[in-house]
């Protein structure tokens, strides 16, 4: 072995391990940002470039074909993606990136089956113990990965509902495949290696439950299932850094396995569910049903139009935005902006509220206003802005609900009890833009529509503020 | 967080001097950096500002396509019976996948974090 193999190699998957570090420190603040995301690409190409540079006795023509082949289909397509793809779609993109990790270490897995001595882990006999343990879990939580993420997309695109689907006996049909896998692996072990259909057996029996796993969980609990399968492609990446031996891997898969183990819990904790509730999945099924128990549709609220709401704030001196996933949906974000900047050119302080969990993954929100030009030092955290709705005149919820609900802090038997929520009804006036009078994602009414001071401005959320934006 | 981050790059430096002196075994010595590195990751993500949470997302998705270095070992396999070929193979389609992710990975980050403005800039 060569130096470079030994030593300048090591060192430089290392740089770029931690050039990824940096890349992720750097999203601290949006101003460090770009500079980290930089680091982040310089160090993808250092750890290509290592890579080839390792390789380069043994790329042949044929090879640098399909290498660049494959780089040239694959970056265009990302590129092309990465450029069109609207920003309240982000969630499904996120979701659709998983996916492909999830599949690459199901094929990087396979392949270092089918080469061990490529891949510098032959044993005396087979395969070394050690790493069909290592291949056998990347390739085993990289399947779970790809499926969970397609089921995953394939909710938050609309193309599957986003209601769960209950399996007879799920939870038992899970540890029984759970087990499969284990056992599966297990027996490979016991062969080193000498039996393809035991890897095979055990990567379908993961791609199996990657959609036993997903289909059970609801729409509502989608910003948790994207961060968890973060997690999964991390997991995988880092097995497979075992595998390889390679730094970079290593540290970039406990990088982004804890990154999403992290999100996971912040959105659960922004929900008050305990992250086993919601990976046992159907909130929403059967909670539904004892929700929507009383007509609460028939109580008198005050209804009000585009006129009105333009009056009120007018006259208002401090106004808190509360944006939710119907906001996203309604493409609103850029007539709420416009909205925003003629109630200033009134002298009316404007700020935004966000919740933690509103829309379909962790930031969602942000995001959007970011796309709408809204500045970020006007948008606020739950934490630090709760305790102004008291000194705002307004609160003008625009397609949240559930996170509004005052019956979390006070109804025991909703739901939702315990979760944090925004405390709108502390402010003067709630303006409340809202399709129908039916009740949120979760399917709990929402007691604020009837309070006295809440208006009720039923219309779809773009439109509604276009109008505002008018008799403004 | 910079202490973390100097003890992972001191461990990383310093263990493959005892690996060949001390003769730790290589699964170890990889177990070593892959606990560091998971505290690394716990601090600086704790330290990301909630706004930047769907850029994170997209930049982790983004480096987690580092896989690609497995997929170009796998597109080099050379030899040329069926078992190579069927790596190769897979490499192959694994390099593309990962450079869908790639660049679009770091691209979609690039294009969300430029939208993140300060008042008056």
């Amino acid at each position: 072995m060569d130096s470079f193999h030994s030593t300048w190699a090591p060192l430089l998957y290392l740089i770029a391990g931690i050039l990824f570090i940096l890349a992720l420190r750097g999203l601290s603040s949006p101003a460090t940002s770009r500079a980290g995301n930089r680091n982040g690409m310089i160090g993808m190409a250092i750890a290509v470039g290592t890579t080839l540079a390792l390789l380069w006795g043994d790329l042949d023509l044929t090879t640098w074909g399909l290498i660049l082949a494959g780089v040239a289909v694959g970056g265009i397509i990302g590129a092309i993606i990465a450029r069109r793809i609207p920003m309240t779609a982000m969630p499904q993109l996120v979701a659709a990136f998983h996916s492909l990790v999830g599949m690459a270490a199901v094929l990087v897995a396979a392949a270092a089956f089918y080469s061990p001595i490529q891949f510098g882990i032959a044993g005396d006999v087979g395969i070394k113990g050690a790493s069909l343990i290592e291949l056998g879990l990347g390739s085993a939580i990289g399947a779970l990965t790809f499926t969970g993420s397609v089921i995953a997309f394939a909710k938050l695109n609309g193309n599957m509902s986003g209601a769960p689907i209950m399996l007879p006996a799920r939870h038992l049909l899970n540890i029984l495949i759970g087990l499969g896998i284990i056992g599966l692996l297990g027996y490979l072990i016991s062969v080193n290696g000498q039996a393809p259909w035991a890897f095979w057996g055990l990567t379908v029996l993961a791609l199996i439950l990657g959609i036993t796993l997903i289909i059970p969980i609801g729409g509502a609990d989608m910003p948790v299932v994207v961060s968890m399968l973060n997690s999964y492609s991390g997991w995988a990446a880092a097995a497979l850094g075992f595998t390889l031996g390679n730094f970079a891997l290593i540290i970039t898969g406990a990088l982004v396995g804890s990154s999403g183990a992290i999100l996971s819990y912040i959105m659960c904790k922004g929900m008050n569910r305990s992250f086993i509730s919601v990976i046992l999945g159907g909130f929403g099924a059967d909670d539904s049903a004892a929700g929507a128990g009383g007509p609460a549709v028939d109580r008198p609220f005050k209804k009000g139009s585009a006129d009105d709401a333009a009056f009120i704030m007018k006259n208002a001196s401090k106004v808190i935005i509360v944006p939710g996933y119907g906001m996203a949906v309604a493409q609103a974000q850029h007539a709420l902006k416009e909205m925003a900047e003629l109630l200033k050119e009134e002298g009316v302080e404007v700020k935004y509220a966000i919740h933690p969990v509103a829309g379909r993954m962790p930031g969602h929100m942000n995001v959007l206003l970011a796309e709408a030009q809204v500045p970020y030092d006007e948008v606020f955290e739950l934490e630090d802005i709760n305790s102004e709705f008291s000194t705002a005149d307004v609160a003008f919820v625009i397609g949240a609900n559930d996170v509004t609900n005052p019956s979390a802090k006070t109804d025991k038997s909703s739901p939702i009890y315990g979760m944090p929520v925004l405390d709108v009804e502390n402010a003067r006036t709630v303006l409340f833009v809202k399709r129908s009078m039916g009740s949120g994602y979760a399917g709990v009414d929402n007691p604020l529509f009837f309070n006295d001071n809440t208006m009720m401005l039923l219309a779809d959320a773009k439109k509604m503020v276009e109008d505002i934006v008018k008799s403004l | 967080m910079k202490r973390a981050l100097l003890t992972l790059v001191a461990a990383s430096v310093a263990l493959p001097a005892f690996a060949d002196g001390g003769g730790i075994d290589s699964t170890v010595f990889l177990a070593a950096i892959f606990a560091l590195a998971c505290f690394v990751g716990y601090y600086v993500v704790w330290s990301v500002t909630p706004a930047l949470h769907t850029p994170l997302m997209a930049v982790t998705n983004a480096i987690s396509s580092v896989i690609v270095v497995g997929a170009l070992v796998a597109a080099a396999t050379v030899g040329l019976n069926s078992d190579n070929w069927v790596s190769k193979i897979l490499g192959t389609v694994a390099v593309a996948l990962a450079s869908v992710n790639i660049f679009g990975g770091f691209l979609v980050t690039q294009r969300m974090l430029a939208m993140y403005k300060k008042k008056g800039d």
